[in-house]
């Protein structure tokens, strides 16, 4: 039952993922691009998280922290550049 | 995983599907709403709440095994704070940007 489970969430976080990957190409705004970054950056943390559940490795966690605070990092870094026109002033 | 018991098996399914049901909840609204203060709804909570759920499921897995789930309690914790930190700021800069929005502005606050 995990198996399934674990499966049916790894096909829609992939969906999701695509469908993120489809506003980035496509978004009319630079912020649209900048939200679709963001929402990216956090179903590839569910993603490494559903690899941890697969694998049994609690390794995976410490990239999954890193890459959350990678996407967190970057998305301040855009909008402020998008409002500001400056990251520090 | 064949130590497991049928309850723990049960709640740790049924916490992967509805996680990644909201995930990919958060990304179809992103796609699909009209202009980008709804698209800013979607992914700022739907998604959120995914994958606190795939979390949840995860130190499910480990409170079964014996383990105490710090890794991904300190990865729930972050993402929860900076969610609506990150989501305010893109506010911010649409605001700023003046992106074009569907809603009409409200009667007592008419700008420009």
């Amino acid at each position: 039952m995990i198996g399934w489970a674990l499966n049916f969430a790894l096909g829609a976080v992939g969906v999701a993922m695509l469908l993120c990957g489809w506003r980035l190409l496509r978004g009319p705004s630079a912020i649209d691009r900048v939200l679709a970054l963001d929402t990216l950056y956090i179903n590839v943390v569910a993603l490494i998280i559903l690899l941890g559940i697969q694998r049994r490795s609690s390794l995976l966690f410490e990239a999954a922290l890193i890459v959350a605070m990678l996407g967190f990092v970057s998305t301040v870094a855009l909008a402020r550049y998008l409002s500001r026109g400056d990251v520090i002033e | 995983m064949d130590v497991l018991t049928w309850g723990v098996e049960l709640a740790v399914a049924a916490l992967l599907v509805v996680g990644g049901a909201f995930t990919l909840i958060g990304a179809i609204g992103m796609t699909r709403f009209a202009d980008f203060f709804m698209r800013l709804h979607a992914p700022t909570k739907a998604t959120t709440l995914g994958v606190g759920g795939l979390l949840l499921a995860s130190m499910a897995l480990g409170w079964s095994a014996g383990m105490v789930g710090v890794h991904e309690l300190m990865i729930a914790l972050f993402l929860f704070v900076t969610a609506p930190v990150s989501a305010n700021l893109m506010a911010k800069a649409a605001l700023h940007l003046r992106v074009g929005s569907k809603a009409p502005p409200p009667e007592d606050l008419r700008r420009d």
